[in-house]
């Protein structure tokens, strides 16, 4: 039974997110009843906490890029990365998603995690011009299809960054994995780890890839975008960037910003 | 020898800085808060060595304690418009990546070209020569678009402003990790796992550290405090230990495993829930819905290559 009293930092955790308490403040107090529940005092607790922490410190060494990625910023990096994918307008969604997913995986797999993201890529440029091609293709869609589209805008963020950073040597999964090996007496290199990484990368690209594809597929089947491309006569031939042009906030603005997550696995 | 300590000094100063130009930030409303942050932290880079492991405790709890009481703003440090950017933009044109790609590619020639040097501490010459790399990076862009001479340090605050508290959540859930370790959580759930995995079949110990990796990843919304826990139970001892299995395959696929859970889960918020938000979706969960039919088959093949490739 006392045994099982220190799986209650687990619960706390659990706990602790569905209630969406501050994350910093659930690991902590699952730390410390976890502590106690091993039988330590709160000095003991405190101090062994302090120690894992600062242990630890160097996971948050990725934040030394960010001082060469704001300035690069200052500078257009992110206009030059929307110009970028802004030169694949003619593309199905399908086929759009699937260059992004490409884009997305190679930029993670060179460390440049924060080139692109939910807010600076998905929101103003990815979504849009993923609902831009479907429509161009099939006319005006219903709203259960627009937001399929968009969930998969924003899956494929996802896909791509998590199966493609761990190719990089210094992301901080690598960085976890190579400490928690060094603690039992294992010693490797983050390369080591980091090529491992490749198999799954092209995995996630084959089985994500062939479902944008049937994507396409689903889209052009769908009953109800064939009534409305009916009902309007003929599918719609707007230009890409006229469709949405309030959909194209700027990714440094402060809305934009405001939204930014953390970034964590 | 450079170790450790040069790299922990060198982010030392960068927060350090980070909290001096909050201080000087009249624009943020909290910015007596985001220096005490920033400060703390660069106290930890610079000092956790000598604070003691109770004093590097009850600064981790000064912390949290901003964070939980939400004394962290967001400053606004300058910088360029939008319209200065898109002209830049078309003034650098695709150059302006090759400066980020400075980065990666340090990290990887240091790692394969200075480890026996004799220079840097063999054993941290990935994490160094990433180091050197943001130097090199920071010395090329100097000479080539002559910023202003604090602008690194503002763009990295105005970066590092929009992370906020959660920039240590990586390092807390180590922590975590760490003192879950101590506590012997690890044995606990290994020993739960070792009643359900038969005895001596491979492919049930590398399902079930598979799976426990999926599933504790969905359970507590991240791949990093699962990892820990699953490998200490059933990873180290079972696959690597028992079995022989190759550390870095069971570690790397494991964790990639976990991310497959991320995946599946709201309780990563941060990928799941906010762009549903930020994108307007009248489902919640529109973006793990449209995730699950990738994440389920490519869990599967992760299964499989740690069983295929690491024994």
């Amino acid at each position: 039974m006392s045994d099982l009293l220190v799986l209650s930092g687990i619960l706390i955790v659990v706990i602790g997110f569905l209630l969406r308490l501050n994350p910093l403040l659930v690991v902590t107090i699952a730390a410390l009843a976890t502590g106690f529940a091993a039988g330590l005092d709160p000095v003991a607790v405190i101090s062994a906490f302090g120690r894992a922490f600062n242990e630890n410190r160097y996971v948050s060494i990725v934040w030394i890029l960010l001082p060469v990625i704001g300035l690069l910023e200052r500078y257009g990096l992110q206009n030059r990365a929307r110009a970028l994918i802004g030169q694949l307008k003619s593309a199905t969604t399908g086929r759009l998603l699937l260059v992004y997913l490409l884009f997305r995986q190679v930029t993670a797999a060179l460390g440049l995690t924060s080139v692109a993201g939910h807010p600076q890529t998905v929101r103003p440029i990815v979504a849009p011009m993923a609902e831009a091609a479907a429509e161009q293709q099939h006319g005006e869609l219903d709203e259960p299809t627009r937001e399929k589209v968009k969930a998969y805008s924003a899956a494929t963020d996802n896909v791509g960054l998590f199966f493609g950073e761990d190719i990089f040597i210094a992301i901080g999964s690598i960085l976890l994995m190579k400490g928690f090996l060094e603690q039992y007496g294992i010693i490797l290199e983050p390369l080591d780890l980091s090529v491992w990484a490749i198999p799954t990368a092209i995995a996630a690209f084959l089985i994500h890839g062939t479902r944008l594809m049937l994507l396409d597929r689903r889209l052009a089947k769908n009953p109800s975008i064939v009534r409305a491309e009916r009902s309007r006569g003929a599918p719609a031939q707007t230009p890409l960037d006229a469709v949405y042009p309030e959909r194209l906030p700027q990714a440094g603005s402060r809305r934009a910003r405001d939204e930014r997550g953390e970034e964590t696995r | 020898m450079i170790g450790l300590p040069w790299l922990y000094a060198l982010a030392g100063a960068m927060f350090a800085a980070f909290s001096l130009l909050s201080v000087l930030d009249r624009s943020n409303s909290k910015r007596f808060g985001n220096a005490a942050f920033w400060g703390l932290l660069a106290v930890s880079f610079f000092a956790g060595d000598q604070l003691g492991d109770f004093g590097n405790g009850i600064l981790v709890l000064c912390l949290v304690g901003l964070a939980g009481f939400h004394a962290l703003g967001r400053g606004n440090p300058p910088t360029s418009s939008e319209a200065e950017r898109a002209d830049y933009s078309m003034r650098f044109g695709n150059k302006l990546f090759l400066p980020a790609l400075v980065i990666p590619a340090t990290a990887l020639l240091g790692t394969f070209f200075l480890k026996d040097s004799g220079l840097i501490d063999p054993g941290q010459v990935t994490l160094i020569s990433l180091g050197l790399g943001v130097l090199i990076a920071l010395a090329v862009c100097f000479a080539w678009l002559r910023p202003p001479a604090l602008a690194p340090l503002q763009e990295g605050r105005r970066l590092m402003d929009s992370v906020g508290w959660a920039a240590v959540l990586p390092q807390m859930l180590a922590a975590l990790g760490a003192v879950f370790a101590m506590a012997g959580v690890g044995e606990v759930v290994g020993g739960i796992a070792g009643e359900v995995i038969p005895e001596g079949n491979l492919f049930a110990a590398v399902a079930t550290f598979a799976v426990g990796m999926a599933l504790f990843t969905m359970i507590m919304g991240n791949a990093f405090a699962a990892f820990p826990v699953m490998t200490a139970a059933i990873g180290l001892p079972i696959l690597i230990q028992q079995y022989g299995g190759e550390p870095a395959i069971v570690c790397a696929i494991g964790m990639l495993a976990g991310f497959c859970g991320t995946l599946m889960t709201p309780m990563a918020a941060n990928f799941n829930i906010v762009p549903a938000v930020l994108l307007d979706l009248k489902d919640q969960n529109g973006v793990v819905k449209a995730q699950v039919g990738t994440a389920i088959p490519l869990f599967i093949v992760n299964l499989f290559l740690i069983y295929f490739l690491a024994f």
